[in-house]
């Protein structure tokens, strides 16, 4: 049963509570890679109390890709994830300033509504980050918060997204035992479920893969190209290889003397095959970075 | 270094820990085994339940224990939520390097290091004449949870910050508000520290003699409410060894109940530590 209605489709009805929404299911229809403009960062620019991490990046990232996002340690990545769901506001001293948009949303805005912007933009981090509980309520938690409360729709979601990674088979018969037990790698899948039981439009990676062993980032690779065409991915890696296996796009980011900047941005198969910037050659080739 | 000075040097070493190890076991065992020599005999079930006579020579310690409880209770009633309310801002709501912050846990670490004797002073003046609570269970009950507070609060605090920061962000990045991520994950994750925190505040409180001389008093009646003065287990030790000669008997059995209560805090709160821990990593 398709029942998951992205964020953005909802009517954007009147939010009398702050940070309310109510989650309505809605028959889902899969939109596809398209060259349409979903996340777009203008002169973004990111500092550390008076440390700059990033600075002017303008990036268009299109609706429905798997978008790469890679350069050398330090060079602004996880912070440009962090800005997209305003998770920089919890860093203490951190300023993000220039435009960012998905959609028509306007991020930075004061104004914004920061519970549904993390709602419609889920993430993952490097090392699996399941909260001590079950495995029912690590997805029935953002579930409840976000306005679903009836038992039998939370008890549908959490079938279909456990399916949706590939995870429903191994747990069915043990959600209610602490996820904490899982391997590694269900436990990221199972983080993977959580973002996506929100049904949101982007979803954000920040090597998701890096922490786990070859077999289990196998799997969740796989995972990730299956989101193709269902979300607006961006995934921060250091692994290029993986990378050029299953991004879409590319950006490639360098750090200028502390500073991290857009170097270049294109399709994977520019970026990897016809660079055009002579960093990204050395980059992709290995003599840098 | 030639292998025979070697394993000579490792043999002198392990010798001086394991006599460093002993010389701190030593009085702890003494001191049990000097308790249980002289008090045991006196221990029975109607010395716990009987009132005192002959000022605390004859009798038991009915009125005291009790008296105890009460002062205890309204200590850790008072210490409870404000030292968990204080500890949450401390922790979820003020920057690091925030002025309030920096104010609040300096002036925590200065508190726990007062002496007691002053924070009777401070109770009496406060609580038994300003407030005019006199000498009784209320007052020395506030006195404590002054006393306590702090140690209680710096204890909790670092348990809710030694959280892990990702599961903070994770949180977040799911869209859950504040209080959500307080009520249902930073909480329950720092449950064994807290509950650690809060044993150590509950055994300073039991142990506590001088704060409560000048509070909670010195009458050895079965207390009729909050408002009544009672003398607790420690005080009631004070009083025996020091101001009633032939006391000692009831003073030991009074000592060996108070470390007994002590023991038996401590254990159970490292077992329900140990249980929540536990229930949080079985095996699927």
């Amino acid at each position: 049963m398709d029942i998951i209605q992205p964020a953005s489709r909802m009517t954007p009805g009147p939010d009398r509570r702050p940070g309310f929404m109510p989650w309505v299911p809605y028959p889902y229809t899969k939109p596809c890679c398209e060259p349409v403009a979903h996340i777009r960062a203008e002169q973004l620019s990111i500092s550390y109390d008076s440390r700059q991490a990033l600075q002017d990046v303008d990036l268009e990232i299109n609706r429905g890709c798997i978008t790469a996002v890679v350069g050398p340690s330090g060079c602004g990545k996880t912070s440009f994830l962090m800005s997209i769901n305003r998770l920089t506001d919890l860093i203490p001293g951190c300023r993000v300033s220039g435009n960012l948009h998905i959609k028509e949303l306007d991020v930075l805005a004061p104004i914004t509504n920061l519970l549904h912007l993390r709602r419609m933009v889920g993430m993952i981090f490097q090392k699996p980050t399941v909260f001590p509980f079950s495995i029912r309520k690590n997805l029935e938690l953002p579930l409840r918060e976000h306005g679903t409360h009836d038992r039998t729709l939370m008890a549908s979601a959490i079938e279909k997204v456990l399916q949706q990674v590939g995870l429903w088979n191994e747990v069915k018969d043990r959600l209610d035992r602490s996820a904490q037990a899982l391997s590694g790698g269900q436990q990221q899948r199972l983080c993977l479920a959580r973002a996506l039981v929100l049904s949101p439009d982007v979803l954000l990676l920040d090597e998701p893969c890096s922490a786990l062993d070859p077999i289990s980032s196998g799997i969740v690779e796989d995972l990730i190209v299956s989101l193709r065409g269902h979300y607006t991915v961006l995934i921060v890696t250091h692994n290029l290889a993986q990378a050029r296996r299953i991004a879409d796009h590319v950006a490639f980011f360098w750090s200028f003397n502390g500073v991290g900047r857009l170097v270049e941005h294109g399709s994977a198969q520019e970026i990897f095959e016809s660079p055009k910037e002579e960093l990204t050659v050395a980059y992709i080739s290995g003599m840098r970075g | 270094m030639r292998p025979q000075s070697r394993t000579i040097q490792e043999d002198s070493t392990t010798a001086i820990m394991w006599a460093a190890a002993a010389m701190v076991t030593c009085p702890f065992l003494w001191l049990i085994g000097d308790l249980l020599w002289n008090g045991v005999n006196q221990l029975s079930f109607s010395f716990l339940v009987s009132a005192p006579l002959n000022a605390g020579r004859e009798g038991g310690i009915g009125p005291i224990l009790f008296s105890t409880l009460l002062v205890v209770g309204v200590c850790m009633a008072v210490t409870v939520p404000m030292g968990l309310g204080t500890a949450l801002f401390l922790s979820e709501y003020t920057r690091d390097d925030h002025f309030l912050g920096r104010l609040i846990r300096g002036s925590l670490d200065v508190l726990a290091g007062v002496p007691s004797i002053i924070f009777g002073l401070f109770g009496n003046a406060l609580f038994c004449q300003v407030f005019g609570l006199g000498f009784s269970i209320l007052s020395g009950g506030f006195t404590l949870a002054c006393m306590v507070l702090p140690i209680v609060i710096r204890t909790v605090e670092e348990s809710f910050r030694a959280i892990a920061r990702d599961q903070r962000l994770s949180a977040a990045a799911l869209g859950l508000s504040k209080p959500t991520t307080i009520r249902a994950i930073v909480l329950p994750a720092a449950m064994p520290g807290l509950l650690v925190g809060i044993i150590l505040g509950l055994g300073r409180a039991i142990a506590e003699t001088a704060a409560l001389i000048f509070t909670s008093g010195y009458v050895d009646r079965m207390p009729e409410s909050l408002m009544d003065s009672g003398r607790t287990l420690a005080v009631h030790i004070y009083d025996l060894a020091m101001n009633v000669a032939g006391g000692n008997p009831n003073a030991y059995a009074t000592a060996l109940v108070l470390v007994g209560l002590l023991l038996i805090i401590n254990c159970s709160s490292s077992w329900i530590a140990a249980r929540w821990t536990s229930f949080n990593q079985l095996p699927a």
